[in-house]
């Protein structure tokens, strides 16, 4: 079934099993973010230890693309440094802007090439970036 | 079945290709838009093959006939409405319409009865699509007049129970829709414009839910102005209508402003043409106006109260088959009197988009979302719902269809 191709095992596990969700009590950065054509929204929370990105924290409502989307994306970015994080969103937001045909680098982007399919529902992209531009704009709060 | 839908889907060409790999199209989203007879195509294309020039200008035979047939149209919309020719303006759609009207409220001199300031109040509901909101609350910051609104029942009906603590001698306007895009709940006006008129409001009415579904007469209502989409009614896009009585359109200041809506021009000054031209500025969209009289003689043709009854007996289905699967809740009234043809609904567990996507995949089209009406989801406490919209050409197959699909989307999703 072609909707398989979106609805990937490892999306509907993030969904029903999301990670990091549940803000912290602190943070350096916190961003409210809404997707203005479907009504959905996140907060996110981002802590920094010096360049390092210590803690990505979120809650929000949304689609099972957009969350699972956020809960693999801060999997991905806790641990990294700020300028690792840039390249990880760099190649998800070139990902998503594929229209199908993009070839994931596996190595960085990790389970978010689950979501490769997206790419192909041009209506799902922005459901898939929510997160990682609330998290784009934290980590660019967070620094200043 | 009160019409022959086998019949008159043939007069829609869309519905001869498919969806997703093959898959039969099943339209629900009409409340979004329309699909569109091949009479409106051809009106359409007729215009520019054979008719085409400017409107209302040119001393050639072209010109007369964009001429003929944009007034013909003109007629047709007058008559479908019970109104006068000279009543009708027309706009680029209902969202141009309410924002010319907001906007020529703001024109109006001070002596003026269009004239609007901090002493005055704007009445709206909270079951109002974005466009017959944001251009009062708009207003009603330019002006510094107070916005009010009605609130919603907790069965998606109006409640009118403050009506004269909200409807006072301060109120200036009243902008209601007849029928809530979401909700589906089609409100009966006639006290709101009673009590409206009662302190010398004026009552402006969002058709565009209505219109294109149930008999609509603007006397009969009895409101001031009146508008609605070309594009939700089976005709083209690009074009509206703004009905209003023809003494409040003659004193109502104009918006736009250009060619064709003047009587004299000189450079430091100018006067208006009378109504409606004076609202009419620029060539207009002349093969969509055409398109739109098409339209609305296919509806007049097959009868608006047949349109209604079968639209009723449609939804009183998928009302009864929807509510037989566990987990869904129907947001709006439950049952099918003083209700229109939109059921919007939420699946436990399931996000409206997630059941859309599943459902495109099975060929059926829905809208999902907040239906560019978030304060009235927001006040009903869900962050978006999944919308069927039906219209002449839906049948019990598309129905039963939705349901197979809600009901296997939740196998998929696993709920």
């Amino acid at each position: 079934m072609e909707l398989d191709n979106l609805y990937q095992e490892v999306i509907l596990d993030h969904y029903k099993h999301p990670e990091n969700k549940g803000l912290t009590a602190e943070y350096d950065a916190q961003v409210h973010h809404i997707n203005p054509s479907c009504g959905d929204e996140i907060t996110l929370n981002v802590t920094l230890d010096g360049s390092m990105v210590k803690s990505v924290s979120w809650d929000g409502l949304g689609c099972s693309i957009s969350q699972a989307s956020v809960s693999i994306m801060s999997g991905l970015m806790i641990g990294k440094d700020i300028a690792e994080a840039q390249i990880v969103f760099d190649n998800f937001v070139e990902l998503m802007q594929s229209k199908g045909s993009g070839n994931p680098d596996e190595s960085i982007l990790e389970d978010a090439v689950a979501l490769a399919g997206v790419s192909q529902y041009p209506a799902r992209i922005k459901c898939a970036l929510l997160g990682w531009m609330a998290f784009k704009d934290a980590s660019v709060q967070a620094q200043k | 079945m009160t019409l022959d839908v086998t019949k008159i889907r043939k007069d829609f060409p869309i519905f001869l290709r498919t969806i997703r790999d093959g898959k039969k199209l099943i339209y629900l989203d009409s409340g979004a838009t329309s699909q569109k007879p091949q009479v409106v195509i051809d009106a359409e294309v007729d215009f520019y093959k054979l008719h085409n020039a400017a409107a209302h200008r040119g001393a050639h035979q072209l010109a007369e006939e964009a001429t003929e047939l944009f007034e013909e149209s003109r007629e047709i919309v007058a008559k479908f409405l019970g109104a006068d020719a000279r009543e009708i303006v027309f706009t680029k759609g209902a969202t141009e319409s309410l924002n010319l009207l907001a906007y020529s409220f703001s024109n109006a001199e001070p002596d003026s009865r269009f004239a609007i300031g901090p002493e005055h109040t704007i009445v709206v509901s909270e079951m109002e699509h974005h466009a017959n909101l944001i251009p009062w609350q708009q207003l009603a910051k330019r002006s510094g007049a107070t916005l009010k609104w009605f609130s919603v029942t907790s069965d998606g009906r109006l409640d009118e129970s403050n009506i004269d603590s909200l409807i006072t001698d301060k109120t200036k306007i009243v902008a209601i829709t007849q029928q809530s895009n979401v909700l589906g709940t089609i409100n009966n006006l006639d006290q709101i414009i009673k009590k409206a008129h009662s302190v010398g409001a004026i009552v402006i009415v969002d058709a565009c839910q209505s219109v294109p579904h149930i008999p609509v007469d603007v006397r009969k209502l009895g409101a001031d102005f009146l508008t609605f989409s070309g594009h939700k009614a089976l005709g083209p896009t690009g074009v509206g209508v703004l009905w209003g009585s023809y003494e409040l359109l003659n004193d109502l200041p104009p918006f736009l402003f250009g060619g064709s809506m003047i009587e004299n021009v000189t450079m430091t000054d100018a006067t208006w043409a009378e109504a409606p031209k004076k609202f009419e500025a620029g060539v207009p969209n002349m093969a969509q106006v055409v398109g739109l009289g098409a339209a609305l003689k296919y509806l007049e043709n097959i009868g608006m109260d047949s349109i209604h009854q079968h639209e009723e007996e449609l939804t009183s289905y998928l009302l009864t088959e929807l509510q037989k699967i566990d987990g869904i809740a129907i947001v709006g009234p439950l049952d099918s009197s003083m209700r229109g043809g939109i059921v919007s609904f939420t699946v436990e567990g399931i996000h409206p988009h997630d059941l859309g996507q599943y459902l495109d995949s099975s060929g059926i089209a829905v809208r999902t979302g907040h239906h560019c009406a978030w304060p009235l989801t927001r006040a009903l406490g869900v962050p978006a719902t999944t919308r069927a919209s039906l219209y002449l050409y839906n049948d019990h197959s598309d129905i039963d269809a939705l349901v197979a699909g809600v009901k296997d989307a939740k196998k998929y999703f696993g709920q």
